[in-house]
């Protein structure tokens, strides 16, 4: 495998999503809590349901086969796109998650925009500014983002934009307008990560002696700090991509669900509150790809970017 | 800075982890005598007074059945923080146990346990915690262990980095030749020298806890309607965000203001000194 580094690579991703799959079977369908059962509670009309029509439904839903032989059944058909039916909407799962991914991924795109230039400008300014009191409210700040509750900031967002100032709507999920608010909730955690990993990276790529030796030619501050400081230290920043997607989707869950949008995380809000296992474990594979597609490309990108690296050697781990 | 720092100095200085540690304190006494600061009923309101602001009264306000929302808060602090505990236990308990044996048996033990914890950290926290979630069925516990399983992965791989720097030290090598069985020298001598930074992981979970427990309560998969939870209580003002602010503001404020406190309180545990 050696001489296939790239082959190698594809590889790993390829296990790493085949694992995910495994593991989000054993969590829906190996732990104890019964999805026909749920089913039969919640449509019709709960213990009436008579002992026959639960074996019925159990041997619809090849619940009596041997676990070996459920998980292969299932492995195949995942691999065809199938997840199987909505217990809830009784649609397929996959076209379902499908479906709700458009407006997941336009709040989300918006959130990583507004997420890189504050989070990254916050960084940038607190390590650049020379004023004591500045610097030190700018990088107070990524700290307190990740330690308020979305959902809060959310509806505080929507008391003071919607219902005071009027600005955007509450709720709701047609026009540009409505993305506004969504987004700024969503890129709150996010920002504050890439700002807290991108303003420890500049620190130490401050500290570095190359950094001594650029001012000693006479570079001025703002050279050294965005010619060369920052070209350093944003690349390994860049191996935070695959953990913000993830950040994103789990946190459209939240966020979609305060402000009432449809998308991904509302539909994934639903299947839980409906233990609808098939759409759930289609969320939790979705995830996982979106999270291994990503690193692959940055892998990949990774050596392009900084000539130091070659795919054969291991990108720096993040975090 | 040889000379010992006396704590009241230690702390004046620190007006903020001060104020911390306060808070801290404050929400623990709520979880264990919720009476000591409210005398007023969580669960049944009085109409006549349903929709209040903020007053002497009622300091938080009360809902839209007329029941104090401070007491309300006062009285979830049990739950949330009973589930904060929790999933902070499962996931510093199962997750340093799991690094322990990987790190410490080796082999292909550690590498069966390591690639789960790699896919464990495949899929984001809050989806993993959901898909348990699914599956445990809803309520305060299973949100708790649900949280606490998302997080084990990084226990285990702190704990498996420790054991290994641990394990090659010269002291773990004398207790070895001078005959402990592999018992004593894992309790006595590996395990107290590996737990620092496992401990102090922990403390920063419990920050990460208490937001990714409430974010489940409010997404109502937390207590039942009418018991309180912080979470809950947040999502209980939704439908009155026009009308009624202190619904939602005052319990948010005071899921954040704990985080916060947690955070502070573990920074300054990691080792921050005068």
């Amino acid at each position: 495998m050696k001489g296939f580094p790239l082959l190698r690579r594809i590889l790993q991703a390829v296990v790493v999503l085949w694992a995910a799959f495994t593991l989000s079977f054993v969590i829906l369908y190996l732990l104890p809590g019964d999805a026909v059962l749920t089913k039969l509670g919640s449509a019709e009309g709960g213990p009436s349901a008579s002992p026959a029509q639960i074996a019925a439904l159990r041997a619809e839903y090849g619940l009596n086969d041997p676990v070996i032989v459920q998980y292969g059944k299932h492995l195949l058909a995942a691999l065809h796109g199938d997840f199987g039916t909505s217990v809830a909407t009784g649609d397929d799962a996959t076209h379902q998650v499908l479906t709700a991914l458009p407006p997941t991924l336009a709040v989300s795109g918006l959130a990583l925009v507004l997420a890189i230039v504050f989070g990254g400008g916050i960084a940038v300014l607190g390590t650049f500014t020379r004023t004591r009191w500045v610097s030190q409210l700018l990088l107070s700040l990524p700290p307190l983002g990740t330690s308020l509750p979305t959902f809060w900031v959310g509806l505080l967002l929507i008391q003071l934009f919607s219902f005071q100032l009027r600005l955007f709507p509450a709720l709701g999920s047609t026009g540009f307008a409505s993305l506004v608010l969504p987004a700024v909730t969503l890129a709150l955690p996010t920002g504050a990560i890439i700002a807290q990993v991108l303003a420890k990276s500049l620190q130490t790529q401050l500290a570095e002696p190359y950094i001594e030796v650029v001012r000693a030619k006479g570079a001025s501050r703002r050279r050294v700090h965005f010619a060369h400081a920052l070209r350093n230290a944003g690349l390994p920043a860049l191996t935070l991509v695959g953990v913000v997607a993830g950040n994103l989707l789990a946190g459209s869950v939240v966020t979609e669900t305060v402000f009432s949008r449809d998308g991904l995380g509302r539909v994934t809000a639903a299947a839980v509150t409906a233990q609808d296992v098939p759409v759930v474990q289609a969320v939790i594979v979705l995830a996982a790809f979106f999270f291994v597609v990503l690193n692959l490309a940055v892998d990949l990108v990774y050596p392009l970017l900084d000539p130091r690296v070659s795919v054969r050697k291991e990108v720096p781990a993040h975090v | 800075m040889s000379e010992a720092v006396l704590p009241q100095r230690f702390l004046i200085r620190r007006p903020g982890l001060l104020l911390s540690g306060l808070i801290l304190a404050a929400v623990l006494a709520a979880a264990f005598a919720p009476t000591l600061f409210t005398g007023q009923d969580p669960i049944t309101g009085v109409p006549s007074e349903r929709l209040q602001g903020p007053s002497l009264a009622h300091l938080f306000g009360t809902d839209e059945t007329g029941r104090d929302v401070f007491a309300r808060v006062v009285h979830g602090a049990g739950l949330s923080l009973r589930a904060t505990v929790l999933a902070v236990l499962v996931a510093f308990v199962a997750g340093s146990a799991l690094g322990l044996l990987a790190g410490f048996r080796g082999g292909w033990l550690d590498s069966v346990v390591m690639r789960i914890v790699d896919v464990l950290q495949a899929v984001p926290p809050i989806l993993l915690s959901l898909a348990l979630v699914t599956a445990l069925g809803f309520g305060t516990t299973n949100v708790a262990i649900a949280v606490g399983v998302a997080h084990l992965a990084s226990f285990a791989r702190l704990m498996r980095a420790e054991v290994l720097r641990v394990r090659s030290g010269v002291f773990v090598e004398a207790a070895r030749a001078s005959g402990v069985r592999w018992a004593g020298v894992l309790g006595r001598h590996v395990l107290p020298n590996a737990l620092g930074p496992v401990l102090v992981l922990a403390t920063v979970t419990v920050g990460i806890a208490v937001l990714e427990v409430s974010a489940l309560s409010f997404l109502g998969f937390g207590a039942s309607p009418p018991t309180p939870e912080w979470g809950a209580l947040v999502a209980g003002g939704r439908n009155f965000l026009a009308t009624a602010w202190w619904m939602t503001t005052f319990p948010g404020l005071t899921v954040a203001a704990v985080v916060l406190a947690a955070n502070r309180v573990s920074r300054a545990l990691d080792g921050e000194r005068s």
